[in-house]
């Protein structure tokens, strides 16, 4: 999504032009984004509220750890039948009206949409908040096509005025300030500065209403598909996909293959859990499912349905059953927003569609261990991210397992070096012995002459003073 | 597995998928052992519904109508939602009419239900009535309040149950600036499971094109994480209970 009027980032560039350059961009993004103090504090304030509405939420379950195991076993038993569950959804949604379309990757998908939009003889599309459209880079192939296009999200229209893509994959602006908001909306509404976030909210809706009705086709995302009814649901809070699926003459909904619930009662778990783990919410304001197009006896509603459904090496994953449970996410966010690297370097620096711990899990598996590895060594390991995963994916150990494929996969010499001599010492105990001696002499010089291979590492840290005596000598002085 | 196979992509991906399936997942980690004896044998063997388990551990929505209602209006509160107690249909269009002549409204929109008409038919503005045939949305986008009925209110959450085919199809209650309610107290029911289920029962045969759980009036907070109402949908909800 790079309209014409892109501004320049803040920091760096948001994907590498060259894939193989994406451990650089992240390392070098990363680094000025933690130097961003203001930054840093503007996002750490802007989730506090968030944290507090949470808790307050959570509270109101009367248990969230179970309620986290139902809603686990939801997605655990669609996912490990999708062989069953997918076809019986398609039958479904067919059924009511709807159409299915497949597409094996981003390039096919991009194809079916523009091919549908040249169907209809679209003239104006309004689009709400779609991930999987990030991540084939739809905007971008409608433009090139001469659509045009406008995000109705509010946040995502602050984005694509600003020429960005999401800093986060449900709060899409929130690194941008109000007054940067006011300044854009001057720039390419005409509105007068202002300091209201209401205000500039209505600015954006009072901008949308004639687009809503004078769009002839609407795009939207799906949030689960329901095999045993063939609806498709949509989570939001503006307001803007109703909208969206409701006046334009055709509606297209993008999804990936995953996103199969079997159960329309699953709803009756996952929306809750979904609203109070990403926003702190007890249900997003609106949850909407749609059975294909308008019926007989209705009085609105588009004439004709379409659903995109996406593999896009979605199937790569699922062949892993040690981190299938990956497809289990319900896109909250809750992850990003309690995971202290998040936090610390900010959306951008990832350089991804799903940003965060969860995109930090799945991206190597959707675009390449090769290039995408450094991603697993983004966390702390602390955990913090599979606590606030409402279906229990075992985010920070699936990092650890993608750090241990990619060694597998590519071992570094240097460090398969580093770990023999290791071995070697570690298992000769005089040879440990007289390491730490001669350690214990040299740490100075260490310090001082900062030898290449410690120098990245030393940077930001300080080596502690060497101890006088090791530390069995000490022990037997005690005994 | 990822080269070519000849055929269309629905078969190549259902092929994958068929693949990739091949080695089973172990459950995930859970704290519950109920889960597990849910489906002792893998995910087919699945016999209780996550949703019954989880029943018992999802916010309170009231055993008794009483208490539902108490819950819901709690929860309508907290939401910015107005909740209007009603005697009567009679009742329930003097307050209606009431705030459409304090709001100086031009034009209101409803839809032809035994609940709304006494209510539209009472306005002191112009009532647009919107119905199965075509209707002007050019004429809706300018409507100063939509008014409909729902298909059942929910204690649990605050939300309210619509859908196409019984509340005036998917714009009314989404478009016009305000939006409000007619319910009964009867239409209140404790949790999203019943209410799902409800919707399942009344329309057996076809299930309508749209369903809806509106909880609250429309809202964003992607300024800042400040709320603000009213981001597309309407700024104001009104849920007027007749009974």
């Amino acid at each position: 999504m790079t309209p014409a009027t892109s501004t320049a980032a803040p920091h760096g560039t948001f994907e590498a032009a060259d894939p193989h350059d994406a451990k650089k961009k992240f390392l070098h993004d990363a680094a000025e984004h933690v130097r961003d103090e203001g930054h840093r504090a503007f996002v750490r304030k802007a989730l506090g509220g968030y944290y507090a509405s949470r808790d307050t939420q959570k509270a109101r379950y009367r248990d969230w750890e179970h309620a986290r195991d139902a809603a686990s076993l939801a997605k655990w038993s669609a996912v490990n039948r999708l062989d069953e569950l997918l076809p019986k959804f398609v039958a479904n949604f067919e059924r009511n009206g709807g159409r299915v379309h497949w597409a094996r990757n981003a390039e096919e998908a991009r194809d079916i949409v523009l091919g549908l939009l040249r169907a209809a003889k679209a003239k104006a599309v309004i689009k709400s908040k779609c991930m999987t459209s990030e991540e084939i880079h739809l905007n971008a192939a409608m433009e090139k096509d001469g659509y045009g296009v406008v995000e109705s999200d509010l946040g995502e229209f602050i984005q694509q005025l600003r020429g960005e893509p999401p800093y986060h994959f449900v709060f899409p602006c929130m690194h941008v300030r109000r007054d940067e908001i006011s300044d854009l909306f001057g720039k390419h509404l005409g509105t007068p500065p202002t300091d209201s976030p209401e205000e500039l909210t209505m600015i954006a809706r009072r901008h949308m209403r004639r687009l809503y009705v004078d769009a002839d086709v609407g795009i939207t995302g799906a949030n689960f598909l329901v095999a045993e009814t063939g609806q498709i649901s949509i989570t939001e809070n503006e307001g803007n996909a109703r909208l969206t699926a409701a006046l334009p003459r055709v509606h297209i909904a993008i999804s990936g293959i995953e996103k199969v619930v079997e159960h329309l009662d699953d709803l009756a778990v996952l929306l809750p859990m979904l609203a109070t783990a990403g926003a702190g919410q007890p249900m997003t304001c609106y949850n909407t499912l749609y059975a294909g197009p308008r019926q007989p006896g209705e009085c609105d509603g588009p004439a004709e349905m379409h659903l995109v459904l996406l593999d896009n090496s979605r199937t790569a994953l699922l062949a892993d059953p040690e981190q299938r449970d990956a497809l289990h996410c319900i896109r909250c966010g809750a992850c990003l927003n309690v995971c202290p690297i998040f936090k610390n370097v900010g959306g951008f620096t990832y350089g991804t569609t799903y940003q965060g711990p969860i995109g930090s899990v799945i991206t190597p598996h959707l675009r390449g261990l090769a290039d995408w590895n450094h991603l697993s060594g983004a966390s702390s390991l602390c955990g913090a991210c599979t606590d606030a995963c409402p279906v229990r994916i075992d985010i920070h150990h699936h990092l650890l397992h993608n750090r241990r494929n990619a060694a597998k996969s590519a071992p570094s010499r240097l460090e398969r070096l580093g770990h023999k001599v290791f071995v070697m010492v570690a298992s000769r105990p005089w040879l440990f012995a007289l390491g730490g001696a001669v350690f214990r002499k040299t740490l100075w010089l260490v310090k001082k002459l900062r030898p290449p291979l410690l120098r990245d590492w030393l940077a930001t840290r300080d080596l502690p003073p060497a101890p006088a005596a090791s530390f069995r000598s000490q022990w037997r002085r005690r005994s | 597995m990822t080269t070519a196979q000849p055929g269309s992509a629905r078969d190549t991906i259902l092929a994958r998928v068929r693949e990739a399936l091949r080695v089973p997942a172990p459950l995930p980690h859970m704290k519950s052992h109920a889960a597990e004896e849910a489906a002792p044998a893998g995910p087919a063997s699945l016999t209780i519904l996550p949703v019954e388990f989880a029943r018992p551990w999802l916010p309170d929505g009231g055993d008794t109508p009483e208490a539902c209602l108490a819950i819901l209006t709690e929860n309508l509160g907290k939401l910015k939602a107005v909740v209007h107690r009603a005697a009567d249909p009679t009742a329930a269009a003097a307050f209606v009419a009431d705030l459409a002549r304090d709001r100086g409204w031009q034009r209101v929109a409803w839809h032809g239900h035994a609940l709304v008409e006494p209510v539209a038919t009472a306005l002191p503005c112009a009532a647009e009535r919107i119905d199965a045939g075509a209707f002007d949305k050019n004429a809706l986008e300018t409507c100063d309040a939509g008014i409909t009925a729902c298909e059942a209110l929910v204690a649990q959450t605050g939300s309210i149950l619509v859908s196409s085919a019984t509340c005036g199809g998917r714009a009314l209650s989404i478009l016009p600036h305000v939006h409000i309610v007619v319910a009964t107290l009867e239409q209140i029911v404790g949790t999203l499971g019943e209410a799902l289920e409800d919707v399942r029962a009344r329309h057996a045969g076809r299930i309508p094109s749209m369903v809806s759980f509106i909880t609250g009036p429309s809202r964003t907070g992607d300024i800042e994480r400040i709320l603000v109402l009213g981001a597309h949908g309407p700024k104001e909800l009104f849920v007027v209970l007749v009974g």
